[in-house]
């Protein structure tokens, strides 16, 4: 090989395995995406959090009877996002409960100022959690930022003195590890996966 | 001895700038990225390097330019300050200083090829900014996103006109002198 092409063709090595590297062998290109491939290939255990459901009552996110646990991230005055989420939230719910389904869903609200026990109830309500398998919750203020670092949630202010954040449903096996990532209308695969979680 | 006072001063611009810059994503890659890229140019030695040096320098620039194109490098920058340091080093020296010297001393092909890279890429990515159904910067809302989109499509608009101007006004047809330093575009 000549000497003067040698140098062109070892940056475009350098410069081809740096971008390799940047993407995950140029598969995630977003920081969602690249979250999603990192959770699904080293499930590590979720924070022991206790959090507060709607009743007051203490609702644990890790499991207690080697359930599978469904986390979502919310804030109950959404207007559009976590609302239709929220239904999609519900589909799974019947679906896995008629199915018998050892799980649990959580509704996990990040704006816990705002979301008191009163509006997660109301939200809850409206969109048919009533806290048996399905529950809306909010954690503790100061364990708040652990929890979205440990689930790499972003939540920024919008213009509308609301929220916009990185939406799925989180799947916590019954080794309290989280394992996977799902878009929030992804309903069938996330049954799929809570019913043949080795699939 | 100038010119490299301005190049400092335009980086320590940037930096005590970033807090704004970064707010606003049509900011932080239409404007503080091209700035810290010309920073970069105007710190060049500008040396005269040969043909494969020059390719090799271009290839460089082409991958830092990939590499912070990628949004999660973006999300990144704004959301830990090392990351963002490494963007204020990588951009001006890899990009606007690797360019200044590859320029003038690339083969005469490559150069509207890379300016033809650029325009369809830039359309690429206003396409794309414009019409993702998903949030492709955590860091950024999604009306943020569709602005950039329209700024990607502007710049490629302008570009495309200050590069086929030549071709008009007949500056196209003088033979470009070799070693003539200029900024690349």
């Amino acid at each position: 090989m000549k000497a003067v092409t040698v140098l062109p063709v070892l940056a475009a090595l350098m410069g081809g395995g740096l971008l390799f590297q940047a993407t995950d062998g140029f598969r995630a290109v977003t920081t969602e995406g690249a979250r999603r491939i990192d959770v699904a290939e080293n499930p590590t255990l979720v924070p022991d959090i206790v959090l507060e459901g709607m009743d007051g009552k203490t609702v644990s996110l890790r499991p207690i009877r080697h359930e599978t646990v469904l986390v979502e991230f919310i804030y109950t005055s959404c207007p559009v996002v976590c609302q239709e989420a929220a239904v999609d939230f519900a589909r799974i719910r019947d679906s896995l409960t008629e199915a018998r389904a050892n799980v649990r869903l959580i509704s996990v609200s990040f704006d816990p100022v705002q979301d008191t026990p009163g509006a997660m109830s109301e939200y809850g309500a409206y969109h048919g959690a009533d806290g048996t398998v399905w529950t809306v919750a909010r954690p503790d203020r100061g364990d708040l930022d652990r929890l979205l670092n440990r689930f790499g949630i972003t939540v920024i202010p919008d213009e509308w003195f609301g929220y916009q954040h990185n939406a799925a449903i989180h799947l916590v096996d019954g080794a309290g590890r989280l394992a996977a990532i799902y878009d929030t209308d992804a309903v069938k695969q996330v049954i799929d996966k809570v019913l043949q979680p080795d699939d | 001895m100038t010119e490299r006072l301005w190049g400092g001063v335009i980086i320590l611009a940037c930096i005590t700038l970033r807090p704004f810059a970064e707010t606003d994503p049509v900011v932080h890659i239409l404007v503080q990225l091209p700035v810290l890229a010309i920073a970069g140019y105007v710190l060049s030695p500008r040396k005269v390097v040969r043909p494969a040096t020059a390719i090799a320098l271009t290839v460089v620039a082409v991958t830092a330019t990939a590499f912070w194109m990628l949004p999660r490098s973006i999300d990144l920058a704004v959301a830990n300050g090392w990351a963002d340091a490494v963007k204020f080093v990588t951009v001006p020296v890899c990009i606007g200083m690797a360019l200044s010297m590859a320029w003038p001393n690339l083969p005469d092909l490559v150069r509207p090829f890379l300016k033809a890279q650029v325009l369809s890429m830039l359309g690429v990515l206003g396409f794309v900014y414009l019409h993702a159904p998903i949030r492709i910067c955590n860091a950024y809302l999604q009306s943020d996103q569709e602005r950039l989109g329209f700024g990607f499509l502007f710049v490629a608009g302008f570009l495309a006109l200050l590069w086929i101007y030549p071709v008009f006004s007949g500056g196209a047809f003088r033979a470009p002198a070799r070693n003539d330093v200029r900024l690349p575009i």
